[in-house]
């Protein structure tokens, strides 16, 4: 029966170590904790703001030292009232849960949308180490939303930034960008995180192009451990069996997948 | 799957006696068909009311020392509009169980009346949710409130109703008993079991609503107890639930009289395979012990 209790499930309370402004509505908060220390790329962790909220939120960085990192966008109130936590300010963590990325070689192209970005930065760091030829595309409303560049670019030669205004980078969407490099190339793998409607993009040009295809899924997740199925996209579980998906899953989910979501009373909302 | 876990509770014909609790994945008629090809014998879904509910902010779950407690607060978009989801479920050919709730036995009824004129086999009434004030517990505690309800519902509806029951009362034999006098076709003991966790560091409760409902292994003796004690005082069938993870489990709840076994916070633990897993592992007991049906070990420990 011992096994039956998880340290993965465990509430573990964590000392905020860093925080570090990544541009006007982001910050990354930097803790430390075992579990998450050996999460694959991709797993999320629950956020315990006491007395406020608990919220699913991405590993933006899982390093050997044992630290680990979310990268929060001020868009509400839990993630406001994260925001105002300064270092040594404590909060709870449960997870890492979900499946992560599978990794893969060869010829990579990543696509993130905005704050979307998050999980395929500790991907990319992983990816490298299996010596892939990686494309990161980042797609940003305005050059004020972009983040992280410094730390991709250290890692990946190639990035390429689009922003819808054109104030950063080249001008336009990053799905159109894509579809240029795929017609020019081919990647023996597409993995994509950001705006569904992006992603929807995404895996239909991944069909069409004939390229595997991997993509970060989000919807209103409670337990986080695959029971109280808040979370559910067709016969799946975002927490549990996700929160990524290959495209042959996505392929069973075309009813839903990029269509609609359920909101906190479980009732169908389109996108 | 063997023909000795086939088992009928209330003229529902499962063929195996591992039922989906009540609360666990029953959001959407996908998520309840998957369960269903899991290997459930029966499934149920959320508990539904009138009116949708977005329930309680998170933290809504946390594990304790010997299972999970959670607070989620009967989030449901409303029983109607449940029934697309209801169709969807049934493609499996599993029977489909509609859990529902309210806040009066009117409530109850009307719930009921929406939710037997979809596709369903059975209802179950949630007089038992210990963490949402005015309905749940707050009938379910009471033998002459819950009678009202299982009337009210009985009247209006021509479907089998269950009636999972409570262990935070005194003598729940009292509350079965008068469940099985208004009409109720089967008794579901026991729902979670009213508990909190308060974080030393923080110095908070955990759970948004601070007070839950623990289930998992630490309350398998409970509610063992309470599907013993109900046994032997209602003639209706009594389903197990409660902390039910192993086929030994599920055998020590029907040894105690229980007709089939709810299973829920498992799930979390052993996936969804533990439908099949238990099953499976009672088909074997069954043959080892040669007893031709599992409806031969049902109460058996009652004997002695």
């Amino acid at each position: 029966m011992l096994a039956y209790l998880t340290d993965i499930n465990r509430l573990r309370i964590v000392k905020i170590q860093d925080v570090k402004e990544e541009s006007s509505t982001v910050k990354t908060f930097t803790f430390r904790d075992k579990q998450c220390a050996e999460a694959k790329p991709g797993q999320f962790v629950m956020v315990w703001i006491p007395g406020v909220d608990e919220i699913p939120m991405s590993l933006s960085s899982i390093s050997a030292d044992g630290s680990s990192s979310i990268t929060v966008a001020e868009v509400g109130e839990a993630t406001k009232a994260l925001h105002q936590k300064k270092v040594g300010e404590v909060v709870g963590v449960r997870g890492p849960y979900g499946n992560g990325f599978a990794l893969t070689g060869g010829n990579v192209m990543i696509v993130g949308g905005g704050t979307g970005l998050t999980p395929l930065v500790p991907l990319a760091e992983s990816l490298v180490r299996l010596s892939s030829k990686i494309v990161f595309m980042i797609g940003a409303k305005t050059r004020d939303d972009l983040f992280f560049l410094d730390r991709i670019g250290t890692v990946v030669p190639e990035v390429v930034v689009t922003t819808e205004d054109g104030s950063y980078g080249l001008k336009g969407l990053v799905t159109e960008l894509a579809e240029q490099f795929l017609e020019k190339q081919s990647f023996d793998m597409i993995y994509a995180c950001g705006p569904e409607q992006m992603m929807l993009k995404m895996f239909l040009l991944a069909k069409r192009h004939n390229t595997p295809f991997q993509a970060s899924l989000e919807r209103y997740i409670r337990c986080g451990v695959g029971i109280c199925g808040s979370c559910c996209m067709g016969e799946y579980r975002i927490c549990r069996d996700g929160p990524v998906f290959s495209g042959e899953q996505l392929e069973k989910v075309r009813n839903e997948f990029g269509l609609f979501k359920r909101e906190v009373d479980g009732s169908k909302v389109s996108f | 799957m063997s023909n000795r876990l086939v088992t009928e509770i209330a003229g529902l014909k499962l063929a195996n006696p591992t039922m989906l609790a009540a609360g666990i994945l029953g959001m959407s008629g996908a998520s309840l068909k998957r369960v269903a090809e899991a290997g459930a014998g029966a499934v149920i879904t959320k508990s539904m009311g009138l009116k949708s509910r977005v329930g309680y902010s998170n933290p809504t779950l946390v594990q304790v020392d010997c299972g999970l407690l959670n607070a989620m607060g009967l989030p449901n978009p409303s029983v109607h509009h449940f029934s697309e989801e209801i169709s969807e479920a049934k493609k499996e050919g599993v029977p489909v169980i509609i859990s529902v709730y309210g806040f009066s036995s009117k409530d109850f009824g009307e719930a009921a009346k929406v939710a037997a004129e979809m596709d369903a086999d059975a209802l179950e009434l949630n007089v038992s949710c210990p963490h949402v004030e005015r309905t749940g517990s707050e009938i379910g505690q009471s033998p002459q409130l819950v009678a009202e309800v299982v009337e009210k519902v009985k009247s209006t509806v021509n479907k089998p109703v269950f009636v999972k029951l409570t262990p935070n009362v005194v003598d729940i034999t009292e509350i079965a008993e008068a469940a099985a006098k208004a009409g109720a076709d089967a008794i579901t003991v026991i729902n979670t079991v009213r508990a909190m966790a308060i974080d030393v560091e923080t110095t908070r409760p955990v759970l948004a609503n601070k007070v839950g409902g623990l289930s998992g292994p630490a309350i398998k003796p409970i509610a063992l107890r309470c599907v013993y004690e109900v046994y032997r005082k209602v003639k209706i069938p009594v389903v197990g639930c409660g902390g039910v993870t192993t086929w030994k489990d599920a055998v020590e709840f029907m040894l105690a009289g229980a007709s089939a076994v709810q299973i829920g916070t498992a799930i979390a633990f052993e996936g969804l395979s533990v439908f099949k897993s238990i099953a499976k592992g009672i088909d074997s007991y069954l043959e080892k012990m040669n007893f031709g049906s599992v409806k031969e070990i049902v109460g058996l420990s009652h004997r002695y």
